[in-house]
């Protein structure tokens, strides 16, 4: 069978819900943060998949804008990784309870 | 007889989810790292992907900024903070069990909305060539304003994060 747009959209949506699996189920900061990257990608994959057959380009500069943005907010969330890290020793977000009543 | 693009793409699409679950919930290792790694073989599928939509130039960008820098950065934060302590916790049973389910909810109402939405027939009609020439075009004429913006908010970033890890803030 000749995979058509709704190939790519299930694809897409298969990976999103792998992030968000990753981002409730992982307790690793780390790991969280690379489920938010897989559900950003799965989002790209969607854009891409939609430029194509609705034959316009501007979802292509849509996703060209997310990876760049992307880039940013991994420089950003690596910086406040490392400096949690420097005050409490830990990625963990199960060590990470001081605003728990 | 299956035509050989549609092959790659099952295959394609296979390895996608494949690394990807493996990224997310690797049943032999917990390390951070081997989720990097994985992260990155899913990374290097999905720009398959690109090529097979004919998104030439956003599966180059895709391997180059997101396999190569992002994840670069990714590693090196990770092995600077030498997270050896983490491999020894065990995944937390309730959390994957509630996550599993929550995740099958949303890719069971995500596929099944897909599934009614969209036509079978949204292959016919034209096809967008992912045409180098035409994206630069599309991005230096009609949409200037958001990548000039795009790269002052590059610009913040690099200073937040210098500022962000500084040891002494003041």
């Amino acid at each position: 069978m000749t995979p058509g747009l709704h190939h790519y959209l299930i694809v897409s949506a298969l990976l999103f819900s792998l992030g968000l699996l990753g981002v409730v189920a992982r307790r690793n900061l780390f790991v969280i943060f690379m489920g938010l990257e897989l559900m950003l990608n799965a989002a790209n994959l969607a854009l891409v998949a939609f430029s194509r057959y609705h034959n316009n380009l501007n979802g292509q500069v849509m996703v060209f804008f997310i990876i760049t943005v992307a880039a940013a907010e991994v420089a950003v969330g690596l910086a406040l990784l490392v400096a949690l890290y420097r005050k409490r020793q830990t990625a963990h977000v199960e060590d990470l309870t001081s605003l728990k009543l | 007889m299956p035509q050989f693009t549609d092959l790659l793409f099952y295959a394609l699409a296979g390895l996608t989810l494949l690394f990807g679950f493996l990224t997310v919930l690797n049943p032999l290792s917990r390390s951070p790292v081997t989720s990097a790694m994985f992260l990155v073989l899913t990374i290097i599928s999905m720009a398959g992907l690109f090529v097979l939509l004919h998104a030439f130039f956003l599966a180059a960008v895709q391997v180059l900024v997101y396999a190569g820098a992002v994840m670069v950065v990714f590693l090196f934060v990770i092995m600077l903070l030498d997270l050896k302590e983490d491999e020894r916790r065990h995944f937390n049973k309730v959390a994957v069990g509630l996550g599993g389910l929550s995740a099958l909810a949303i890719a069971g109402s995500l596929v099944a909305s897909v599934v009614k939405s969209v036509p079978v027939s949204a292959t016919a009609g034209r096809m967008a060539e992912g045409d180098t020439k035409a994206l630069g075009r599309l991005l230096f004429e009609s949409h200037v304003l958001p990548f000039e913006i795009l790269s002052v908010l590059l610009l913040v970033a690099m200073v937040g994060a210098i500022l962000i890890t500084k040891k002494d803030l003041r």
